[in-house]
């Protein structure tokens, strides 16, 4: 109905310059008129211009009136010729009307007020606050004056009245096509799909987003960094073991029990279950005598080595634990050079900061066999990092307990333009691998690094718990890209 | 790691000369230290009280933090780590340190007491003669002691250290334990005179000194050192007394080490005289103190003995995986403060008797000595050997990433066939064989095997086609190559890695197509850009064949046209009998590597 009239209308004009008076004239909503321009103008049958005007209503308040009566009318109407009682006038009437109505009725000198008694001052009264109340209703223009007494006692307010002025558009036709947004089976089965005339399609919007579900980001790069040690044909280690003894956690690796990184500031030492109570005897003889005395050539640390402190069970402060359970088996076998790898969580007893987390994943590889140096230990790091997409490495010398040399990595990053350190790496110590039975002539070289770290440089996020734990945003799990190691490592951050 | 803040000017002129900060730091990643930080006095005292920066910082002394190996405890002060670096430099020679040759009367002697086993058991002690302190040197001394503290000495359970005027006091000493109310005497930096268990009342609210008390605290004995006249030199490991303070004046230095660990205590004690004797008239010379055990042993100390370690050639070339000749292994040892002697036995190898100074209680096993061949040798000179490794193809391992993403958003696998039927590959596509696009079978035993696809739109039609009573919708997806004819192979035509998908349903799904575009996309960190630019993605209208017109588009990325998608002509449809409306899309996926 609307839409016809609009389209027929501008059949044989030009142009509808007030879609107001357009509606008005014809008896329709002006509502309804302002929807149908706008779809026209969507499929551009139309060509609408934005018009504003500014206009008076009447307020709640201005509409009661325009009703009822002014309130000073009211009052005067119920004040008879003789005069009235003030209280009986205050029974008579609202009290908002008995308050306003007074106001005005004594500033217009139309009554006198006394203490008790109230009479009129004059005998007729025009009800001019009604009058411009309905004359702005009807659209009637009112003197400025006027407008702003009304405004004053808020009984108007300015409304910003739209509409359109509407032209034909590019695409006008007296009547539309029913503009299609899909092809559906119907369209097929009836074979009307040649007559379908679509919508436009917005191809600066998206499309429509996909149910589905996400991997986690971290463990995105877990797999790739998997990948890495399979391709370099290393095996993983069984690290489904998070509680560990001091022992394997730190004597075996002939870390001393005086060392920092056993303090309880560093490492979660448990309450329940307290204390390991097997470990094999003859082995931890041999690690106590080497850390009190030494031997394969070492001149060990002179102290008294505690039975009590190795029990203690805490938390793995890192897999290397897991990495002197495997060596310690492997030298119980006719000796077979291994290649090894872990990735998992450990532990650690500190304050979370943006930096840091209590707990967090390990990367470490392992490699075992006679004769390695420390020209291996360098050409695996390059092989691994390079895969990482860290191909430019220096290394600085280091002190760990269990490895010398030992070595931390440094890798230049091309966006922030500096060497950051990426690792840490070593060749075991002779008092760490001897004691446990491996030969002499049998060298260990290994590495460690951090999940989180390259995977925040990786993804560009600087804080550890955007990407690990619940404060995670779930968003950013979804918005995640697959993770392609080696190709945007660097740039990208 | 401890850190160690040294005055950088002061630090420069001990080491000969002045670095950039950048020089500095490459010969501290050399050497195995960092140089953590570069800050001044007044701005540490800022950062303390939360201030903000201010102007005008050019006359503040520039002070450098430096991060040293937790074992190196000989790098804890500026005059053990300006030693180092000259001698890593080739400026010094290794110094040899040696105990004072003095009489046996004039020896000074500290008896210890049978209690003091109940508590503490051990000390040892020296005397640095004729020394010459100034501010610099005196507050070094100082602050070594509290780096050793805090580091060897685990806060003092270990080893605590305590410095005297020996002008002050009189030999012999008495190391001996005693109950708390029987000692008493004027602690540092107090007035009056404390007994011992008012005075660990008294330290409670003391913040530096009350992290030490709980080490002697309800022991009916404590620790305490007299001299002969009962003056208390100290109260280890809580606090030295007032009367033998030293000060900038002091010319003889008397030092304890009290401890639970002798190990430790000598290493620490060797520390204090080795870093300080360089100050004594008779440099690098250190007098000795007799301690006197209840049970009669009496040691002399400190032990600045040079340890010796026999290292084979072999056992470091062979660590360090580089061959290098002796005089080479022998200079670069002496670098690291290691003198390495010669010796070839019988059977012609070579060995080396390397003296291992007082100083260098890291030393433990010939690793450690292979280890400083290498960083005076350079880890970063150290050639690589590559291990023997496998490198996957990229373009298999970016599809089979792409291809995960897509099964995770709902849509399942078809793997179809690359040959198809002539008419499949064109006609049925409403496509036009512009005779430069497809390979051609010879000799195909069907008409299904006439062409190689150049699309992979055939293959997953057929399949929704095959699938008509699969309830709806259908959402599938391939990846696979597709092979176009191309001039410059050797052999005429070249594989193309394709990503392809298809919704089917009681609607087209174009817009879901579309998100699945978009979030191909995201998947590859392509971001959604507006048309013309040419850093990510765009979408645009497009004008194919096998498209419904209005309902297709063409992929924009980084400016090249990738792919199309779009609502599947209903005319394609029909030719492959398929009922319901479907949308497609079909991309080069090659583009991601």
């Amino acid at each position: 109905m609307a839409e016809e009239a609009v389209l027929r209308y501008l059949e044989k004009n030009e142009e509808i310059s007030d879609s107001g008076k357009f509606a008005e004239d014809r008896g329709l909503s002006h509502d309804d008129i302002l929807n149908i321009i706008k779809s026209l103008n969507g499929f551009r049958l139309v060509d609408a211009q934005d018009i504003k005007k500014e206009r008076w209503v009447l307020t709640d308040e201005g509409k009661k009136y325009a009703e009822a009566g002014s309130p000073e009318v009211q009052l005067f109407l119920a004040i008879p010729a003789e005069g009235i009682a003030r209280e009986d006038l205050q029974k008579k009437l609202e009290s908002s009307i008995f308050k306003i109505g007074s106001q005005q009725a004594i500033k217009n000198k139309w009554i006198e007020m006394g203490k008790s008694q109230v009479s009129r001052k004059v005998q007729q009264v025009e009800d001019k606050i009604k009058i411009l109340l309905l004359q702005i209703q009807n659209g009637e223009a009112v003197s400025s004056e006027d407008i702003d007494a009304l405004k004053r006692r808020k009984l108007i307010t300015q409304q910003i009245w739209k509409g359109y002025s509407v032209r034909k558009g590019p695409k006008y036709a007296p009547k539309r096509k029913k503009a299609a947004t899909d092809l559906t089976r119907e369209n097929i089965q009836r074979g009307d799909w040649k007559e379908l005339e679509f919508k436009e399609y917005n191809f600066s919007a998206k499309g429509q987003p996909l149910e589905g579900g996400h991997l986690h980001p971290l463990l995105k790069v877990r797999r790739q960094v998997q990948m890495i040690f399979l391709q370099m044909g290393f095996e993983e280690m069984p690290t489904n073991n998070f509680v560990e003894s001091s022992f394997w956690n730190f004597d075996a690796l002939f870390q001393p029990q005086q060392h920092p990184a056993r303090d309880s500031h560093d490492t979660f030492f448990l309450k329940e279950p307290s204390t390991t109570k097997i470990l094999p005897e003859d082995y931890v003889e041999r690690v106590k005598e080497v850390h009190e005395n030494g031997g394969y050539g070492s001149r060990g640390y002179g102290y008294e080595w505690k039975r009590e402190e190795a029990n203690k069970n805490l938390l793995r402060t890192h897999t290397t634990a897991v990495s002197s359970r495997m060596l310690y088996l492997l030298a119980q076998k006719p000796f077979a050079p291994k290649k090894y790898y872990s990735i998992d969580r450990v532990f650690r007893n500190e304050a979370v900061d943006r930096t840091h987390l209590a707990e967090f994943h390990q990367i470490e590889g392992v490699m075992c066999d006679r004769g390695l140096a420390l020209s291996d230990l360098i050409g695996v790091l390059h092989e691994f990092f390079s895969r990482l997409g860290m191909s430019k490495l220096r290394f600085k010398p280091a002190y760990n307990p269990y490895t010398e040399p030992s070595m931390e990595i440094f890798s230049y990053h091309e966006g922030f333009k500096k060497w950051v350190e990426v690792g840490n790496s070593g060749m075991f110590r002779p008092e760490m691998l001897q004691p446990m039975g491996l030969p002499e002539d049998v060298q260990v070289i290994a590495w460690g690094l951090s999940l989180e770290r390259p995977t925040m440089i990786l993804y560009g996020i600087d804080n550890i718990r955007d990407l690990f734990g619940h404060k995670v945003d779930l968003g950013l799990i979804k918005r995640n890209p697959v993770c392609r190691l080696g190709l945007q490592y660097m740039d990208s951050a | 790691m401890p850190t160690v803040s040294v005055g950088r000017d002061r630090l420069f002129e001990a080491l000969g000369r002045t670095y950039t900060q950048e020089e500095f730091e490459e010969l501290c990643f050399k050497f195995g230290i960092e140089l953590d930080d570069v800050t001044t006095e007044k701005a540490i005292i800022r950062k303390e009280k939360h201030l903000g920066e201010e102007e005008g910082l050019e006359d503040e002394e520039v002070i450098y933090k430096i991060e040293v190996p937790a074992n190196r405890y000989d790098l804890l002060c500026l005059e053990g780590l300006a030693q180092a670096l000259r001698i890593f430099n080739g400026l010094d020679p290794i110094p040899t340190y040696k105990v004072a040759g003095i009489n046996k009367e004039s020896f000074l002697e500290m008896h210890v007491k049978s209690e003091t086993s109940r508590i503490r058991p051990y000390v040892v002690c020296a005397v640095l003669r004729d020394v010459t302190f100034d501010e610099a040197r005196y507050n070094s001394f100082i602050d070594l002691q509290d780096r050793l503290h805090q580091n060897i000495c685990r806060r003092r359970t270990l080893v605590a250290i305590g410095t005297h005027d020996l002008d002050t006091i009189e030999g012999p000493f008495t190391y001996e334990a005693l109950p708390p109310s029987e000692i008493n005497f004027v602690p540092l930096k107090q007035t009056r005179k404390f007994a011992a268990n008012e005075l660990m009342e008294f330290y409670q609210s003391d913040q530096k000194l009350k992290k030490f008390l709980h080490i002697i605290e309800g022991s009916p004995v404590f620790p305490v050192i007299y001299d002969q006249n009962r003056t208390v030199l100290s109260l280890p490991p809580i606090i030295n007394g007032a009367h033998s303070a030293i000060t900038l004046k002091t010319k003889n230095v008397f030092i304890e080490c009290t401890a639970t660990d002798l190990t430790k205590a000598n290493i620490v004690l060797n520390t204090m005289v080795t870093m300080f004797s360089v100050y004594c008239k008779e440099k690098f010379q250190v007098e000795p103190v007799k301690v006197i055990y209840p049970d009669g042993k009496l040691y002399s100390c400190p032990d600045l003995s040079v340890y010796h370690m026999d290292v084979p050639l072999s056992y470091i070339t062979r660590i360090v995986g580089v061959s290098l000749p002796e005089k080479e292994v022998a200079s670069l040892l002496y670098r690291m403060q290691l003198e390495a002697k010669l010796s070839i036995s019988g059977d012609e190898t070579v060995n080396f008797t390397v003296s291992v100074p007082p100083t260098r209680s890291d030393i433990l096993h010939p690793c450690d000595v292979a280890e400083d061949v290498a960083i005076a040798y350079g880890y970063n000179e150290v050639p690589k050997t590559k291990p023997s490794s496998l490198k996957p193809c990229s373009l298999n391992q970016l599809s089979d990433l792409i291809r995960m993403e897509i099964a995770m958003v709902g849509f399942t696998e078809v793997l179809t066939w690359i040959l198809c039927s002539y008419k499949e590959n064109f006609t049925m596509l409403n496509r036009k064989d512009d005779k430069a696009t497809a390979v051609i079978n010879g000799n195909p035993r069907s008409a299904d095997f006439e062409v190689v696809r150049t699309s992979l739109m055939p293959g997953i039609l057929k399949t929704a086609a095959h699938n008509k009573d699969h309830p709806k919708p259908i959402k599938i997806f391939e990846v696979g190559d597709v092979v176009l004819l191309d001039e410059s192979k050797d052999v005429g035509a070249t594989n193309r890695r394709h990503f392809a998908a298809l919704y089917c349903g009681a609607n087209s799904g174009f817009e879901l197509i579309h998100g699945l575009v978009d979030r191909i996309m995201e998947v590859t960190g392509t971001p959604f850009v507006s048309p013309g630019d040419d850093v990510g993605y765009y979408i645009k209208s497009a004008d194919e064949p096998e498209f419904l017109p209005g309902r297709q588009a063409s992929i924009i990325y980084k400016g090249k046209q990738i792919g199309t998608f779009g609502i599947v002509h209903p005319e394609v449809l029909q030719n492959f009998d398929i009922p319901d409306p479907c949308s497609f899309v079909e991309l080069n996926m090659e583009i991601f590597l």
